[in-house]
């Protein structure tokens, strides 16, 4: 059980990092997992080419939500690019857990969620692919 | 089960179900014993095999698909090595043989719903595909601009999104009968919209989330006086109470063999003949065919008019058996067995746990073998993976309702459903269970 739970990851769920809103968000996007429920939605604020803020809301399961958190804490005061280039195996690692498959999309909605809204924050700034030039800030 | 009055139909044809208390074999029962499900649970292999966890397992999602008996198991497998062909076809001894088992498998299933004739029983795969036959065969020839279909709030999504797209093509109006807190039908409301004339009523027997057993056959007596068809959307009831189709008095009821110990795969689709007969067909080619030139055909006679290709042979063949296997047993006494699970159940969990929300009608008479339930603090997918770990198979999400879930505010639920093997230690374990997901929680 505890293989699954452990402490870290019910602490993650019971008291999430970087839960909550933005004021001066350049970019916002809300996630969802049709299967069960769970929606989150995630806001960045880039300045410079660096994510200088991030937040989350949303309900879900204790996976998804440690997920969250976690992945928000690994990209904060990271460049755009590095924070785009985050793969799957990168949030199982921060997890640190094993995942069946049935979970792997509880596991994965944030960096869904997350990977959307830096695509939604370039498309406003119109760098299209050319994340992390510095073009975000103030947009 | 006897043909009901309209004055006693509210229990939704469902004789047993209303009059039988737990365990008790009364009038509708007749003498026999209240089923035993641990002697039932020896004729279900895979009740006798550990988890990968190495637990005994405790299943009870029972309501996503049922678990097969040998005899299904044996039919099944009986056909794949003894008398496979193809059905209608083959003029040699294998290919008759197949035919007859096929044809008799059609007449069980009508039995098991006391359809008046078994060429009204179309083989589909599963309910969904039998109310699509409905949307796509009737709905389409007779859905017009400004028609209205009326729905419920808690119909699973096969029973809402065919008739979604319906009315998108047809330019058509859906309308919902609402649900009260506690996930039973507002029939006041009902009664209003039927004044819309809508063309036709589809509604659930069961509910899949909630468990209400809804009063259909004398909803559906409202509807036609309104001049409504109605379908019957059976695939929650039809494991779980007695059905008649002739005393609720619907045009259509469809449902699934897989949930009712059949093979996945198999299913059907009751209609009266004479809509049957002017219904265009749903799928096209071999089988459905009297006769085909190059730039017109005309239908083969019903049932076969809506079974073109190959139709799944064995797991038809799967179905009959079950439905036999459950007309045995006797449907009176199986829902009385649920009634008697539900009577156990609720209030074992509310003493264990009294923080559990509960959703469904707490009337137990008004529902069949299905709780849906949250752990507060805790996701029902959390829940369901502790409780997977123990053994204890149950699912999480929206059950393919998210329409209602909305309604009740809710992103999710746990949800435990019971069948005929299900046994007072499966709803201790359950119990224990969420004791467990609690620690593990701390909640």
């Amino acid at each position: 059980m505890d293989d699954l739970y452990r402490d870290y990851i019910l602490e993650h769920y019971r008291r999430p990092h970087n839960f909550g809103t933005i004021d001066d968000a350049t970019a916002s996007y809300e996630g969802a997992n049709p299967l069960c429920g769970d929606r989150i939605t995630l806001q960045i604020r880039v300045r410079d080419g660096v994510v200088d803020e991030v937040a989350f809301t949303g309900r879900g399961c204790a996976i998804s939500q440690a997920s969250a958190s976690m992945l928000t804490d690994e990209v904060k005061g990271k460049p755009v690019a590095t924070a785009a280039g985050m793969t799957s195996s990168d949030v199982l690692d921060l997890l640190g857990i094993e995942i069946s498959p049935a979970r792997m999309k509880c596991a994965l909605l944030s960096l869904d969620t997350l990977q959307h809204a830096i695509g939604e924050g370039e498309a406003e700034a119109g760098t299209g692919h050319e994340a992390g030039n510095g073009r975000e800030a103030g947009s | 089960m006897a043909i009901e009055t309209a004055t006693s139909a509210t229990t939704g044809g469902t004789g047993a179900s209303g009059t039988a208390g737990p365990g008790a074999g009364g009038p509708a029962a007749g003498e026999r014993p209240p089923l035993d499900p641990v002697a039932i649970r020896r004729d279900f292999p895979i009740l006798a095999t550990l988890t990968a966890h190495g637990k005994p397992l405790v299943y009870l999602d029972s309501a996503a698909t049922s678990q097969k008996p040998n005899v299904v198991i044996d039919a099944v497998d009986d056909y794949n090595r003894t008398y496979n062909a193809n059905v209608h076809r083959g003029i040699y001894e294998l290919g008759e043989r197949a035919t007859a088992a096929y044809e008799a498998a059609r007449k069980s299933v009508a039995r098991f719903i006391n359809a008046p004739d078994p060429h009204e029983i179309i083989f589909t795969r599963n309910a969904t595909e039998s109310i699509n036959l409905v949307a796509y065969s009737w709905g389409r020839r007779n859905i017009r601009r400004g028609d209205a279909i009326v729905l419920t709030e808690m119909e699973h999504h096969a029973n809402l999104v065919p008739w979604q797209l319906l009315v998108q093509e047809k330019d058509g109006d859906l309308e919902f009968i609402p649900i009260t807190d506690d996930g039973q039908l507002r029939l006041e409301v009902f009664e209003v919209l039927l004044r819309l004339k809508p063309k036709l009523v589809a509604f659930t027997h069961v509910s899949n989330t909630l468990g209400t057993i809804n009063p259909v056959a004398e909803m559906t007596r409202m509807a036609h006086d309104a001049g409504a068809l109605v379908l019957v959307d059976g695939a929650q009831a039809v494991p779980h109470v007695p059905v008649d189709v002739q005393a609720i008095g619907a045009d259509f009821y469809a449902f699934s063999g897989h949930k009712m110990l059949a093979p996945t795969g198999s299913g059907a689709l009751w209609a009266r003949r004479e809509l049957l007969e002017a219904m265009p067909p749903f799928l096209a080619g071999g089988e459905m065919i009297r006769e085909v030139h190059l730039r017109r055909s005309e239908w083969n006679a019903i049932p076969w008019k809506f079974e073109a290709g190959t139709p799944a042979i064995a797991e038809e063949i799967g179905f009959g058996v079950a439905a036999e296997y459950l007309m045995g047993l006797g449907m009176d006494r199986v829902a009385a067995h649920e009634q008697e699970m539900l009577a156990y159940a609720v209030p074992r969990l509310r003493a264990a746990h009294p923080d559990l929300a509960l959703y469904g009608p707490m009337d137990l008479s008004k529902r069949g073998g299905v709780i849906a339930f949250n752990v507060p603090g805790v996701h029902p997918h959390d829940v369901a993976q502790v409780l997977d770990r123990v053994g204890v198979a149950v699912r999480a999400g929206h059950h393919c309702t998210m329409p209602l879930h909305e309604r009740l505010d809710l992103a999710a639920t746990a949800r435990a459903s019971f069948n005929v093997y299900t046994t007072r230690s499966d709803i201790d374990a359950l119990v224990d269970g969420i004791s467990e997901v609690k620690r593990v929680f701390g909640v």
